[in-house]
Parts: structure tokens; C-alpha cells; sequence
């Protein structure tokens, strides 16, 4: 086995551990956390960083580039997708009321009633 | 490699069971939608990982297929749930 195919799967095999334990991490946020902003925090950017991770070190195991492609699509899709729910899930636990005692500077209420008082 | 391999299996089952404690604990629905969220992406991480240990890549498809789903639920679960059920 060449050197450079070795360096590879070493790098690659770094990775795969790095995305085992940001999907920890994240996990063990949304155990601890104690508000669901906070655990949203904690359930989107480790999450996606570790799944990139994770798809970088299974991608030179793969047999060919149409499988590589297909991972590659998943990351994006989970790229784009994560925000448009975040922002969602944050939206609406807003506006139900759910986590705002915890928060420092809530400038969405302050643009809520901004928009309340000119109507 | 298989002990990496290991590793990482271990790390993401961990990962899912700490979800799964809040999946079932969550006092508010937006916190088990969030643990739902990130069940989706542990189990898109044991996929390709599955896929690295057996170099084996006819199982991709799958990753793509549970990313839309999962996506698609949960905006419909927060489009329709009704603010008096939380």
C-alpha cells in the first residue's frame, strides 16, 4: 500500500472520529441545556459540522464518484436545510412564549411591539 | 481501521441515546422536534459510516431519501400543530 493512500486513510479515519464526538457534543448539549434556544444551538452547528466531517472521512471508501456525489449532496442538503428549521423552531417557541425568560437582549419582542404599536 | 470504525459507531449510539432522553423527556413539543432533527442527522452519520466500513456505497441513496423526509416532517409538524397541545 502506497504512502499516500495511507496518509489518506489515516486523515480520513481522523474525521470519522472528529464527527463521532461533535455528534456527542450536540447530543449532550440538548441534554444540558436548559431552554429550547439554547438546545437549538446546541441541535443544529455541532450536528452539521460533525456530519461533514463524518461524509469527508467516509468518502475515500467509497467505489466510485457516483456514491462520493451522493454524499456530497446529502451534506448540502443538510446545509441548506438546518437553518430553514432552525429559524422555524426558534420563530415559533417565540411566539409562544416558551423560552423568553432566560434571554438577555430579546429584540424580536422589542420589533413585535414596534409592529403592534404602528398598527 | 475497524477499531476507528468501532469508535465512531460507539460515539454516534451514544449520540442517539442521549437524543432519545430528550426526544422523550422534552416538556415542549419544539424540543422533541429539535431531538428529531438531530436523529435524522445521527442516523445519515451511521449510514456513511456503515457505508466506510464495509466500502460498500449501494446504501447512499438512503441518506438522501431520510434527509427529505425528516426535513419535510418537521416543517409540517410545525406548520400544523396546534399552540394549545404543546
Amino acid at each position: 500500500m502506497s504512502a499516500a493512500r495511507t496518509a489518506v486513510e489515516v486523515l480520513a479515519a481522523a474525521a470519522l472520529i472528529g464527527g463521532g464526538l461533535l455528534a456527542l457534543v450536540g447530543a449532550l448539549g440538548l441534554v444540558r441545556l436548559p431552554d429550547v434556544g439554547a438546545r437549538l444551538q446546541a441541535g443544529t452547528k455541532p450536528q452539521v459540522l460533525g456530519l461533514i466531517l463524518v461524509c469527508l472521512g467516509a468518502a475515500p471508501f467509497m467505489g466510485g464518484t457516483t456514491e462520493v456525489a451522493t454524499l456530497a449532496l446529502a451534506v448540502l442538503f443538510q446545509l441548506t436545510t438546518a437553518p430553514v428549521l432552525a429559524q422555524m423552531v426558534g420563530r415559533e417557541a417565540h411566539q409562544s412564549g416558551i423560552g423568553t425568560e432566560n434571554l438577555e437582549l430579546d429584540e424580536l419582542a422589542e420589533a413585535r411591539d414596534a409592529a403592534e404599536g404602528e398598527r | 481501521m475497524s477499531i476507528v470504525i468501532a469508535v465512531t459507531a460507539a460515539l454516534l449510539v451514544a449520540a442517539g441515546v442521549l437524543t432519545f432522553y430528550r426526544l422523550l423527556r422534552g416538556p415542549t413539543v419544539y424540543d422533541r422536534i429539535v431531538a428529531l432533527e438531530m436523529l435524522v442527522v445521527v442516523v445519515i452519520s451511521g449510514v456513511a459510516v456503515d457505508a466506510a466500513a464495509h466500502r460498500e456505497g449501494a446504501n447512499v441513496i438512503l441518506i438522501v431519501a431520510v434527509a427529505l423526509v425528516g426535513f419535510i416532517s418537521s416543517v409540517s409538524v410545525l406548520r400544523l400543530m396546534p399552540k394549545d397541545r404543546l
